[in-house]
């Protein structure tokens, strides 16, 4: 049933894929620290940056190369996050000494 | 034969330091870790014969976004003392939810089998005129409103980490 | 030539745009030179292409840009230059000239000075677009920009609350013309299904509708006739045109006399495929018309400020040439619009010298003998009235003798009185109006007396400019039967061939020489009963207080306002204010209030989740995360 492209089915790609991006959320849930918490999103976005490549690679057919492209945007938007996500921790640390999640509680009504 | 090694070697190597950036307790060693998963899924777009974009993904992840968290890391000297542990109980609801969002994205991604695989139709579609050439013609707006949005970023970062001096 | 027609209303565009940005930093020279200057040239543009249409009348669209475009429906920029639009824009342009010109003088020590310039630019560079349009939305877009500067120009002394009430008053009894208007337009869209001229005056078009539904064509009529009541101020909306002399006495005499208010006479002009179509609207047209010019003739009789008599004056002669229409005389009303210009911008521009030399008195009763002292605003004012009471061969006598030549050829004579009278009640309070002021003994106070003196070459250029051709205008129509057995045709007629019908009345030079002696016989009569009044007896009309009778209801303008007031505003306030004080604060404000209050209750419960603590949020998001992929999953 399943091709081989290059010797690794499509379905590897997609388990890799999935446990990377599981292994994100789990570290956003399971740290306190923001920077990690922000660094587990970053895994979170190359786990799904993998799968429209490997995507791409199976299915792309004639539509040719549009998924590497938008793995290009996803990192422009992934680098201006960081830039604005970054300076909002600076601004959080200078503010709280701490970069600790359970600090920040007042996000409520 | 080969690149199926490759492959499961750079996935092995992938899983491994991603789980490394979660458990390691000193955020410059998580760091670390991370740019270490970057480059194999940088290996991984080698494999896949998307050249450039392996290259770009080093430049900008391992070259410019890990970089930025060193240096906040740093300066905010960050150690392994400052985060203190959650509850074993919250850490293990972490591990369980992990697992099953796994379980759930690949039993929903299942019916990607039984697409017909197409390949493409032009092998060499990852080396850099192609790419060009795509991203000049059929994403030429976005990639200019991209623009504004890194002008935009650029001035929140800055306007951010001015000091409070009004 | 005819493609660069555009230039015509860029001009005054420009001079509004640099006059407006600049202000403080211009000079008044520079202002004046800038303002007077952009009208200048183009009124030089619309002489030419006057002369192009003199050789070729054949109209002319200038296409400048698609503006609207949606479905079926679209809407060119763009504009038709034939005979009619030619005549207009070198009345506007040419009189508008001169007016700036003299305003320059006459605003010299205003505050505003700079404003008055910018407001009278864009006021025509509206007009000029209203009357180059070649479709009804460029021609609506002009309809109002000139309601808007009317409204600025009547309130340009805004310190005064009075003047603020009369430009509010002009602009919302314009509104509900324009509405009419509005719906007009779409009448037309509707039932001709374009609305650039070229399609809804097509012949077979119209003869289509005219066959299957000749309703439609009424309607469309009326409504486009109501929107002309309120711009021409015709009955039942003529109330705010005697307000409207709050403004300026220049912008009294180009807008509200001159140019804007004759915007409803040139709809209709334009429109003259449709209304001759329309016999019921024609009627309705020549009974307004007339009616309009017999109340507010009548009113005019007794009035005693300078400006409000030539106001009333305006009024009914714009009656006159509504009437004009309403017998299917188009070219006599234009003819009329012509030389009214001339003739009420001149009187307009010389009430405003004597404002000037009187230091801001407008009432007849403290003047007098003012000959003596401002000769040249005497002179011209003498020609001014001589010409609107149509003596020959002044303008205005070629012009009143058609449209009543015309009235007399479809309707009669009973009709034909009626505008007899209106024109011998003109003739009399003008002849009123000029001896009160400038022959007698000066009544003013000592100091008005030491002040008085003659205005500046630049107001009194344009007054002899315009009494020269208040003089000679009117011989570009020279009446047909006369005419005809002289050699002489009717220019006007023959240049208007192109864009209105000309239904030429058939009278013999023997009967229009009978209707010029009776209507001369009797304005001279006329003529020696003022004279006999008010400069060898030396009557002086009575105080306000001391009025009864008749004379007190005229002169308070038959309570017009007053019945207005009570009949409309006063219960539309009410109502309002009922709605405001139940709907509004009842059952909207409350209605709105309960569901605030609503969701804070339901709320309050909830919001005790939301506790703050980010690391239950991160669960939430991804179980919900998961939640989602996994109904996904079962949802096939």
């Amino acid at each position: 049933m399943q091709e081989i492209v290059q010797g690794v089915p499509l379905q590897h790609y997609i388990w890799l894929s999935a446990i990377l991006f599981s292994i994100g959320v789990m570290g956003v849930l399971y740290r306190r620290n923001a920077i990690i918490i922000f660094m587990c999103v970053e895994l979170m976005l190359n786990a799904v940056n993998l799968m429209l490549v490997a995507f791409s690679r199976y299915h792309s057919g004639t539509t040719g190369s549009s998924a590497q492209v938008f793995v290009f945007f996803i990192m422009a938007v992934a680098a201006a996050e960081v830039a604005v996500g970054l300076a909002i921790l600076m601004m959080v640390y200078r503010n709280t000494k701490s970069t600790d999640i359970d600090f920040l509680n007042r996000l409520k009504f | 034969m080969l690149t199926q090694y490759a492959f499961y070697f750079l996935s092995i190597l992938a899983i491994f330091s991603a789980l490394m950036v979660v458990f390691s307790r000193n955020p410059v060693h998580s760091v670390l870790y991370l740019v270490v998963t970057f480059f194999s899924i940088a290996g991984h777009y080698f494999l896949m014969n998307s050249q450039f974009l392996a290259m770009v993904h080093i430049i900008v992840y391992a070259g410019a976004i890990m970089v930025l968290f060193l240096y906040v890391i740093m300066m905010l000297n960050l150690n392994t003392d400052t985060e203190p542990n959650k509850s074993n109980w919250v850490k293990g609801a972490a591990v369980v939810t992990g697992g099953l969002m796994m379980l759930i994205l690949v039993v929903s991604t299942k019916s990607a089998d039984q697409l017909p695989i197409q390949k493409a139709l032009n092998p060499n579609i990852g080396l850099i005129s192609n790419l060009g050439k795509v991203l000049y013609n059929e994403y030429m707006l976005p990639f200019e409103v991209s623009s504004i949005l890194f002008l935009v970023s650029m001035v929140g970062a800055v306007m951010l980490g001015k000091k409070e001096t009004y | 030539m005819a493609q660069l027609a555009w230039l015509v209303p860029l001009f005054p565009l420009l001079g509004f745009v640099i006059i407006g940005l600049a202000n403080r930093n211009l000079s008044k020279s520079v202002t004046t030179l800038i303002g007077s200057g952009s009208i200048l040239a183009s009124f030089v543009v619309s002489l030419l292409l006057f002369f192009e249409k003199v050789s070729q009348p054949t109209p002319t669209t200038v296409h400048l840009f698609d503006w609207i475009t949606a479905g079926n429906f679209s809407a060119k920029f763009s504009f038709l230059i034939d005979p009619l639009s030619t005549i207009f824009l070198l009345v506007i342009t040419g009189v508008g000239f001169l007016i700036h010109l003299y305003s320059s003088g006459y605003m010299h020590e205003d505050d505003g000075f700079r404003r008055f310039f910018a407001y009278l630019n864009l006021f025509v560079f509206f007009m000029l677009l209203l009357v180059m349009g070649d479709n009804f939305v460029v021609m609506f877009v002009g309809w109002e920009g000139v309601g808007l500067c009317s409204y600025l120009l009547i309130g340009y002394w805004f310190e005064n609350t009075d003047y603020n009430n009369a430009a509010k008053k002009a602009f919302i009894m314009n509104r509900i013309g324009d509405l009419a208007f509005l719906i007009g337009i779409f009448l037309i869209y509707q039932h001709l299904g374009g609305i650039d001229f070229n399609t809804a005056f097509n012949i077979t078009n119209l003869a289509n509708l005219a066959k299957g539904n000749p309703s439609a064509i009424t309607a469309i009529t009326l409504c486009l006739f109501i929107g002309a009541t309120g711009k021409s101020a015709q009955v039942p909306l003529f109330t705010w045109l005697p307000d409207a002399m709050a403004g300026p006495t220049p912008v009294s005499a180009l807008i509200h006399a001159a140019t804007m208010v004759t915007a409803g006479i040139y709809m209709i002009a334009r429109s003259n495929a449709l209304f001759s179509l329309a016999p019921l609207t024609q009627d309705i047209i020549l009974y307004v018309g007339l009616g309009t010019a017999l109340l507010t003739a009548s009113i005019g009789l007794f009035q005693n400020d300078i400006k409000k008599v030539l106001a009333y004056s305006t009024v009914s002669q714009l009656g006159l040439m509504f009437a004009a229409l309403g017998v299917g005389a188009y070219s006599a009303g234009v003819f009329h619009v012509v030389t009214h210009a001339f003739f009420k911008a001149l009187l307009f521009l010389g009430a405003g010298s004597v404002i000037h030399g009187m230091g801001g008195e407008q009432d007849i009763r403290k003047m007098g003998g003012l000959r003596q002292s401002m000769p040249i605003t005497f002179w011209t004012f003498v020609i001014g009235t001589v010409a609107i009471s149509g003596i020959p061969p002044f303008a205005g006598f070629f012009s009143k003798d058609q449209i009543l030549a015309e009235i007399l050829a479809h309707k009669g004579i009973g009709i034909t009185a009626v505008a007899m009278i209106v024109s011998l009640m003109t003739c009399f309070y003008m002849f009123r109006l000029l001896f009160l002021t400038f022959f007698g003994n000066f009544r003013g106070t000592q100091e008005q007396k030491h002040h008085l003196h003659e205005s500046p070459l630049s107001m009194t250029i344009p007054l002899m400019v315009l009494a020269f051709l208040s003089t000679v205008g009117g011989f570009i129509g020279f009446p047909h039967g006369i005419g005809h057995e002289m050699g002489i045709h009717h220019w006007l007629d023959g240049f208007l061939a192109q864009s209105v019908v000309i239904t030429p009345n058939h009278f013999t030079a023997g009967q229009e020489w009978t209707l010029i002696g009776v209507a001369v016989g009797l304005l001279a009569g006329i003529i020696f009963w003022a004279m006999k009044t008010y400069v060898t007896d030396g009557k002086i009309p009575v105080k306000d207080s001391e009025m009864e009778g008749l004379q007190k209801v005229i002169y308070d303008k038959y309570y017009v306002d007053e019945t207005y007031n009570r009949l409309i505003t006063k219960p539309l306030n009410q109502i309002s204010s009922g709605i405001s004080n139940f709907i509004e604060t009842k059952i909207i404000d409350g209605g709105v209030n309960g569901i605030g209050h609503f969701t804070k209750w339901l709320s309050s419960g909830i919001r005790t989740i939301q506790t703050g603590n980010v690391d239950l949020y991160f669960f939430a998001m991804t179980i919900s995360a998961m939640l989602i992929l996994i109904i996904k999953l079962f949802d096939k």
